[in-house]
């Protein structure tokens, strides 16, 4: 008998389509419904964020933290301001650590709402998605109370926050905190022991410890193959040595375990706005250093003092110089580790900023997830991977 | 803390003999060494049980462009068995290539496809080594300090030839760059435009 050959057929996916996740383009070999080999194109958000960042001062950098992945702003802005602080050798006030990491899980919430949802979409249930997009507005409310804006909130700034919280947020905070429980419950009641979901999630996409190793994996990716692995518990910043939650561990590496993960994750952020919210009731103080040369006046002092006046200025025009130096930071975002590798040369704008995206390495490891899938595991994948492109693009 | 981690450094630098310069600084621990020793050293980080560098989360581009060689690579790892990060730096030039870490590690492969892409630094036996994050087509390496902010091209929809088209860039305002630089508040010895005239007087 003849040998038969067997021709791969090339086929593209996106950059416009619904399971992408914004503008992913994929070229996807496959033999059959089989796929063979799978190489993502990138870079068509790239908007030379790292570049536009060289050309700004330290505090203008950080709103384009809020623009790289914009589901999870305040945790980017965190690892930026944490790197400048470190250069700057200043220490934050325990008020403001406080109400950073209360926003950190808030953000955290908001971003694991946004991908089990749309990741359940992805596998054809459309209900998660209806109910989860009703808390994320809930959630923006407190952004916007404490920013002016619902997600580009520029509200984590070298030094502290930008501002106190508003009043009653605190009361809002606990109000919204008690019905979240029962609202993440009837999501997992959705999905959980769902026939479909789980037809198209149990062994699909299985990470092994040693593959999550090799390719970078962090953050969720990493704890869903089993390695209890959190830089909030390992490497902690600002208070979160102070809190109380526990890291789940995925058993199984496949895109069933991530789910759970991620669900888990947002019970225990709730925890910890629980207690960041208890604390920030007794913790009263200034949420931003009291250093006229790193953080400005308050507007009102400004009307009466010339010097504040000139602080502020200075402060608005030229910014303030960071002694050289270079520093690796991370914070544990939502979908990862988040770093800022920054080099600062002694001037008022950083030398070099390099964004470290965790979902940079995550979608690399994708043609070695999907080899051997049915193209529609693809999709399952990509919804598991939570992957932005505003934070690979750049 | 910085006392373990000076022991570490010099643990490595003694046992892989690939290093040209060890450091502490702002807690954070840094190598230096050359193109030709760098996947040896990387290979030893990841297998010495003292170490166990599994991941390498990071690698990027540096551009100094007054030294000779004007490129640094940085390559952040990190140990999850030991919670300790290490920082290994290479110096290179346009012309001289960079052993590719994919070998070693998988992840490096699209890190360092995204440096060749932004500054043009060459990685030998890279599996595939095309660009990344620039459009199909681009010419030039931007984030060199010599590349302009603004770029070169821009693209706008032709109507008429019903296509993407690529024009030089034009600006309708000169492109603004402020000197911050302030004589007055000291530790900046530096000419500004005039100073030579005072120096020949006195």
């Amino acid at each position: 008998m003849a040998d038969v050959e067997i021709k791969t057929l090339t086929m593209n996916f996106g950059p416009q389509h619904p399971a992408a996740h914004g503008v992913l383009r994929l070229v996807v070999e496959m033999d059959g419904e089989i796929v063979e080999r799978c190489d993502p194109h990138i870079g068509l958000l790239h908007r030379g964020t790292e570049k536009l960042i060289e050309y700004k001062s330290f505090l203008q950098a950080v709103p384009y933290f809020d623009r790289l992945d914009y589901v999870s702003p305040m945790n980017q802005e965190h690892a930026y301001a944490l790197a400048v602080e470190k250069l700057l050798g200043i220490t934050v006030p325990e008020r403001g650590q406080y109400i950073r990491v209360l926003f950190s899980e808030v953000t955290r919430i908001l971003n694991h709402l946004l991908n089990v949802t749309t990741f359940a979409m992805d596998v054809g249930a459309l209900t998660p998605p209806l109910w989860g997009f009703e808390q994320r507005e809930l959630l923006m409310e407190f952004y916007e109370g404490v920013s002016g804006a619902r997600m580009h909130a520029a509200y984590f700034r070298p030094g502290g926050v930008h501002q106190d919280l508003p009043e009653g947020m605190l009361d809002a905070m606990e109000r919204w905190i008690a019905q979240f429980y029962p609202f993440l419950k009837d999501i997992e009641s959705l999905l959980n022991d769902n026939r479909i979901f789980r037809q198209r999630t149990v062994d699909i996409g299985v990470v092994s410890k040693e593959q999550a190793l090799d390719w970078a994996f962090s953050g969720p990716m990493i704890r869903a193959s089993g390695l209890a692995w959190d830089l909030r518990k390992s490497q902690p910043y600002d208070v979160y040595d102070r809190m109380e939650f526990d890291i789940p561990v995925g058993k199984t590496g496949d895109c069933f375990a991530r789910y759970l993960v991620r669900v888990e994750e947002m019970y225990q952020s709730a925890r910890i706005m629980e207690q960041c919210v208890k604390a920030l009731r007794t913790v009263k103080g200034p949420v931003r250093i009291d250093d006229r040369k790193i953080a400005p006046p308050r507007r009102a002092e400004m009307k009466g003092s010339m010097e504040a006046l000139i602080h502020h200025f200075k402060l608005y025009t030229e910014g303030y110089k960071v002694p050289a130096g270079e520093t690796y930071t991370a914070v544990e975002a939502p979908k990862g580790e988040f770093a800022v590798y920054l080099v600062s040369d002694g001037t008022n704008k950083p030398y070099r900023c390099k964004i470290r995206a965790p979902g940079f390495p995550h979608l690399q490891a994708l043609d070695m997830m999907t080899r051997g899938h049915m193209l529609a595991d693809m999709s399952a994948n990509i919804g598991s991977l939570d992957i932005v492109f505003g934070e690979i693009d750049r | 803390m910085d006392d373990g981690m000076k022991e570490l450094g010099d643990h490595i630098a003694a046992a892989s003999g690939a290093t040209t310069g060890v450091s502490v600084r702002l807690g954070e621990l840094m190598l230096e060494t050359t193109p030709d020793k760098v996947v040896a050293l990387l290979t030893f980080l990841r297998d010495d049980p003292k170490c166990l560098f599994k991941q390498l989360v990071d690698v990027c581009g540096v551009d100094w462009p007054e030294r000779e060689k004007r490129f640094d690579v940085v390559y952040n790892l990190l140990s999850l068995a030991k919670n300790q990060r290490i920082r290994v730096k290479v110096a290179t030039d346009e012309t001289t290539p960079v052993p590719s870490a994919a070998a070693v590690y998988s992840s490096a492969s699209w890190f360092e496809r995204e440096t060749y892409d932004l500054y043009g630094v060459w990685f030998a036996d890279h599996p595939d080594l095309r660009r990344i994050l620039t459009d199909y087509g681009f010419e030039g390496h931007p984030m060199r300090k010599d590349f302009p902010l603004t770029g070169f091209v821009e693209v706008r929809w032709d109507d008429v030839q019903k296509r993407v088209v690529y024009e030089p860039v034009k600006l309708t305002q000169e492109f603004r760059k402020f000197d911050f630089l302030s004589p007055w508040e000291g530790g900046i010895e530096r000419m500004l435009p005039g100073d030579e005239k005072a120096t020949k007087a006195s």
